[in-house]
């Protein structure tokens, strides 16, 4: 019986291995042909020109920027909303606006693509008053909401595993409730809101569907109110058609994003580490 | 000596149920009051009312005339956090806030709005020296008090609680979860604050009421049945249930 658990337990490991030395295998040959430098640095991607060039630094560029736009709105709306919910609201509300959250964690994320074009794209463009409104701008609107239930509700786990007595000491100091919570209840759960916007910035950077419909996709390097594709839309936006070293260097691209969500699950894994510790 | 504050007819319930019932007692200034009486009796209960800890419960409802230095404590016009700045408070468990030995003192003074480098450190000193934990932090002021041991997080707590210079110090048995030779240190260091606070102590126990207090109130069920002198309650209790309780038949 034992055996069966154990053999069940190693496909999710099996899974992980054979996608990681899949991709280093398929990613790394176009890399070598490109070159690294190239490659990562390389300003024009032209995969299907008749002198190709195969530059990610657009993708590269566009994902971060477009990540920390989506931090930049998401993280203080969220962790404040946490704030509310750990310790303001009255349980009515706050069970209305905690299944709010969840709700919005369900949706699919073709559903936010889909309002994000029909709604979100137009208003940019009468806003803006800018030929097209499917832009940087729109993908970062849509990555903040699309982050808000990670950030709510993992900083609120935190705050509310922030020791009552901390708070009673505050109080019994003289100092304010919101005092209270900025100064003692936030620190004390500092860690775990850290570990809130790094799984943010994770969702945020892996994110494909979505932003393919509201970003317009074209591989310019990033402006606001420029068409622009990350590094997961040029994966998807071409690999139905793609063939030779333009095939391979999609899986290149797709290596680079996985070392950046490596990268990002170190990162989370510190900060839930250490607020495990405190 | 005068009467610091001054409790007439106090009722409290919560919700449905009356934890404290037509309480009257006057504390005298500079003294050391000790709270005693079997789990459950209220005065933890009454102890909160003072600096309106109490008000964090959903469902208190509190009756009566209570007043500190003549203002009515749970007047419209009493600012409830001036009001706990006065009337410190320490815990039965050592909360120090998860920062340093440091921070943890310059937190009262600095949420009341003290910035200066100078004076902070000034108060920071004169706290701990007045806890009688200068010499044993002196040299570890920036690391985390969380390292420190059991009591000496408990006098921290009472540096903190000095730091912003109240004038009553609420103890809720804060050496009930102290080895003996900590606790003994903290008494110590009660005899040497009572000469600028006054001390209101709730104890479990009842040689440490004798050791440090002058006054005691014993409460059975929301009652207070006897309060005066310690010496003189301890030597000859008025009441056939404060004996009961002193001479260990029940509690």
């Amino acid at each position: 019986m034992h055996g069966i658990f154990l053999i069940l337990g190693l496909v999710t490991v099996a899974c992980v291995l054979m996608i990681s030395v899949y991709l280093v295998i398929s990613g790394i040959p176009a890399i070598g042909e490109i070159g690294l430098f190239q490659f990562l640095f390389g300003k024009v991607w032209a995969s299907t020109a008749a002198e190709p060039s195969f530059g990610i630094l657009p993708f590269i560029l566009t994902s971060i920027y477009g990540t920390a736009g989506a931090i930049l709105i998401g993280v203080p709306v969220g962790f404040l909303t946490s704030v509310y919910l750990a310790k303001l609201a009255n349980p009515k509300i706050k069970a209305v606006i905690q299944s709010a959250v969840s709700l919005l964690a369900g949706i699919p994320s073709v559903v936010y693509g889909l309002v994000g074009m029909v709604v979100l794209v137009p208003a940019i463009r009468n806003i803006f008053q800018i030929p097209d409104g499917a832009s940087l701008l729109a993908a970062i609107i849509v990555l903040a909401v699309m982050i808000l239930p990670s950030i709510i509700n993992v900083s609120l786990t935190a705050l509310e595993a922030v020791p009552k007595e901390y708070e009673d000491a505050s109080l019994a100091l003289g100092a304010t409730p919101i005092e209270t919570y900025f100064r003692v209840s936030v620190p004390a759960a500092k860690s775990g809101i850290a570990a809130a916007v790094v799984l943010g910035v994770g969702r945020a950077i892996g994110e494909a569907m979505a932003i393919m419909m509201v970003a317009g996709n074209v591989a310019n390097m990033p402006t606001l109110f420029g068409s622009v594709r990350f590094l997961t839309t040029a994966v998807a936006s071409e690999m139905s058609y793609s063939s030779g070293l333009q095939r391979q260097a999609l899986f290149s691209i797709a290596l680079v994003l996985f070392l950046f969500i490596m990268l990002i699950n170190g990162a989370l894994n510190y900060f839930l580490k250490k607020s495990k510790e405190n | 000596m005068k009467s610091i504050i001054t409790v007439k007819d106090m009722c409290l319930w919560y919700g449905q149920t009356q934890a404290l019932k037509n309480i009257s007692m006057d504390i005298e200034e500079n003294s050391i009051t000790a709270l005693i009486g079997p789990s459950g009796c209220g005065k933890s209960t009454f102890l909160r009312s003072l600096n309106r800890m109490n008000d964090l419960i959903p469902g208190v409802k509190i009756t009566g005339e209570l007043k500190y230095r003549d203002r009515d404590i749970f007047g419209k016009d009493m600012d409830v956090n001036e009001l706990r700045r006065n009337i410190g408070m320490v815990f039965q468990k050592p909360n120090p806030f998860p920062m340093s030995i440091y921070d943890n003192i310059a937190y009262g003074p600095r949420t009341h709005g003290i910035r200066s480098k100078a004076q902070l450190d000034e108060i920071v000193e004169r706290s701990l020296r007045g806890a009688a934990i200068w010499d044993e932090t002196k040299d570890r002021l920036k690391k985390s008090a969380l390292g420190m041991s059991g009591g000496q997080q408990q006098r921290l707590c009472i540096a903190r609680a000095l730091a912003v210079e109240p004038d009553v110090l609420l103890m809720d048995e804060p050496t009930s979860a102290l080895d003996p030779i900590s606790t003994m240190k903290i008494e110590e260091l009660m005899e040497s604050l009572k000469k600028q606070y006054t001390i209101i102590i709730v104890t479990h126990n009842m040689q440490q009421a004798v050791r440090i207090s002058d006054s005691t109130a014993f409460f059975l069920l929301g009652d207070l049945i006897e309060y005066g002198n310690t010496e003189k309650m301890f030597a000859q209790p008025q009441d056939k249930r404060t004996e009961d309780y002193i001479t260990g038949r029940f509690g």
